[in-house]
């Protein structure tokens, strides 16, 4: 794997191609590390962390600057997984970056795991915020980004969403808070898988026009079209980069369960393991997947 | 008391916080429009750069505040007790107290002594609601002298806290020159032989009151100021009551949870005596004058001494 800085000048330059490949394959990796998670520990939530794998590789691989072998360094960029029941995602990714072992995954939420059923920052290496109860990540990653700007310091922060959550009001105090002071160091993605534990967010209690809200709330918006893309990953973090005197807010349509042809866009997989049978059907179409990229 | 000097314990915390700033760059003021009742805007006319006033939405001053924690700069957040400790609880609990943040929460406005705001105001759960968050230290100065000595200590201390502080005037019983305050450790604010007097807050003043009059009918007390309620000096209380063989405790707060269930907590165990507790007894408040209403719920040192000649009867 290339460095940041060289996949970075690679990509304007000569091997976007290569770039894509590596970053699906890891992606990929990540997809089995997740099942493996939830298929050791009989729960946890597979659905949203599979929406949000490209998000997650995108942001551990290509975008953030942050070093497994100091995770607590404090110039390091940060991201607050608001949406922590989604801990699978993120911890089959420090994972693959090599913050802790891959087979710590297959103790997750056992006693005495280091890796708990929502993130707990004291627990796990690369974890930079507690999180679990919805729409309070966000406010913090708001804190961190606000703190920054107060002193000078150069990090980006990085706060992931689901799009259940942003149902929470705290989600908009945070983003008031965050427009108003012209956060431009804090960049909000919102997983826009459109299911939420009672079903379709549609017929839940809709947030829709998520990109008209953050724009009401003084973000910069970007709309992904597809989320699990690579191209159209890059091309948002690198506008959301260049944007001065505001936060960009990241809005990603993805689909729930992605990757795993059984679970894809099925709201049952939001908080549900696979069993032993599911867990190696699935397990081989991600081993096709990864021999075919 | 006329000629005592009274201060209210919030205006020591906006006092307080300005020295703090002046000396230590990366202490970080936060407020939820209420910077004037809370005295953070003394804070914020003397260190704009490093106040920030969220508005009118507790539950991002306290997620905020912990995003700030996670940087390494000291944060106090500030509000008045019902909205950091009711309404925002459940961030106090998730994003401060489990990670074990470093967040001050300058709690002020708290007890029945709000007055003429009335019972939404008045906040007398505070105390149980911090003191079962595991790891936060729950603490309610006496006077100005001690608030202010908190304010810094605080500072100084690494973990979550929670500060309770009045907006009442109260009267300053401790001397500057003299006084030292050590989180977790109470203070034996008279000695006594006949019933011990556990009190905290703006009860302390009362209790000491109590005490002269007790005296005067032949009851020696002995006053105990708890200020730090978590982690509480059960060693002091418990050495007391093994003295005295009675307790009362005294406090601007619900009889339950708050410091008279701590007291009773620690006494259970290591020295069960009876315990009589004295405060708000599991009702709302109401409007008015704070000092009618202090008389009205029995937070008098009137109260006190009728409570203690009955309890030792």
């Amino acid at each position: 794997m290339p460095s940041r800085i060289c996949t970075r000048f690679s990509y304007e330059g000569m091997c976007p191609e290569m770039d894509n490949i590596e970053l699906k394959r890891r992606a990929n990796e990540i997809r089995k590390g997740i099942l493996t998670g939830v298929h050791a520990a009989k729960s946890g939530h597979p659905g949203g962390s599979l929406s949000a794998t490209e998000i997650f590789t995108y942001l551990y691989f290509e975008e953030m600057h942050v070093d497994p072998a100091n995770p607590v360094d404090p110039k390091r960029d940060r991201l607050v997984l608001s949406k922590g029941h989604c801990a699978p995602g993120l911890y089959a990714t420090l994972a693959e970056k090599g913050f802790f072992p891959k087979d710590w995954l297959l103790t997750l939420r056992h006693v005495g795991s280091r890796l708990q059923g929502h993130p707990n920052m004291n627990d796990t290496p690369g974890i930079d915020m507690s999180t679990g109860s919805l729409g309070q990540g966000i406010s913090v990653a708001v804190g961190m980004a606000l703190s920054a700007q107060m002193f000078g310091d150069t990090n980006r922060v990085y706060a992931l969403l689901g799009d259940g959550e942003i149902e929470e009001g705290q989600v908009w105090e945070a983003a008031m808070l965050a427009g108003n002071h012209k956060l431009d160091n804090l960049c909000v993605i919102v997983d826009n898988n459109n299911l939420q534990i009672d079903g379709p967010i549609t017929e839940v209690n809709p947030a829709y026009p998520i990109d008209e809200k953050f724009r009401a709330f003084n973000f910069h918006v970007i709309n992904v079209a597809d989320g699990s893309d690579f191209d159209q990953l890059r091309a948002a973090f690198t506008e959301a980069r260049e944007i001065q005197g505001m936060p960009t807010a990241i809005i990603c349509k993805t689909v729930k369960g992605k990757g795993v042809s059984f679970m894809e866009d099925q709201v049952g997989w939001h908080g549900k393991a696979p069993n032993d049978e599911q867990y190696a059907e699935a397990m081989a179409e991600l081993t096709k997947a990864g021999e075919e990229l | 008391m006329s000629d005592v000097q009274k201060i209210a314990t919030r205006a020591s915390y906006g006092a307080a916080l300005v020295e703090l700033g002046n000396e230590h760059d990366d202490l970080v003021v936060l407020d939820a429009d209420l910077a004037a009742a809370t005295q953070t805007g003394k804070f914020k006319a003397a260190h704009p750069e490093r106040f920030v006033d969220v508005g009118i939405a507790e539950a991002n001053l306290i997620g905020v505040a912990a995003g700030i924690a996670t940087t390494g700069r000291v944060p106090f957040a500030s509000t008045f007790a019902m909205f950091a400790a009711g309404r925002a609880f459940e961030q106090i609990r998730n994003s401060v107290g489990y990670p074990h943040l470093n967040v001050k929460i300058g709690a002020t406005h708290a007890g029945i002594s709000v007055g003429e705001d009335g019972a939404s105001h008045q906040c007398n759960e505070d105390i149980a609601l911090m003191r079962t968050i595991p790891g936060m230290t729950v603490v309610c100065p006496a006077d100005d002298v001690e608030a202010r000595a908190l304010v810094k200590a605080a500072y100084e201390f690494v973990g979550p806290m929670y500060m309770r502080f009045g907006r009442l005037a109260a009267p300053v019983i401790h001397d500057e020159t003299t006084y030292k305050f050590e989180l977790g450790r109470g203070i034996v604010e008279r000695k006594g032989t006949d019933v011990t007097v556990v009190a905290t807050g703006l009860m302390v003043g009362e209790a000491l009151q109590a005490a002269e009059e007790l005296a005067k009918a032949g009851i020696d007390a002995e006053v105990i100021n708890i200020h730090t309620i978590k982690p509480l000096d059960e060693e002091l209380i418990v050495s007391s009551a093994s003295k005295t063989g009675k307790v009362v405790t005294v406090e601007e707060h619900s009889i339950i949870g708050g410091l008279g269930s701590a007291v009773c907590d620690a006494l259970a165990e290591k020295c069960p005596v009876p315990v009589r507790k004295i405060g708000v007894n599991d009702t709302f408040g109401e409007s008015g004058p704070a000092v009618e209403l202090l008389v009205k719920y029995g937070l008098s040192a009137q109260n006190i001494v009728s409570q203690v000649t009955d309890f030792l009867k």
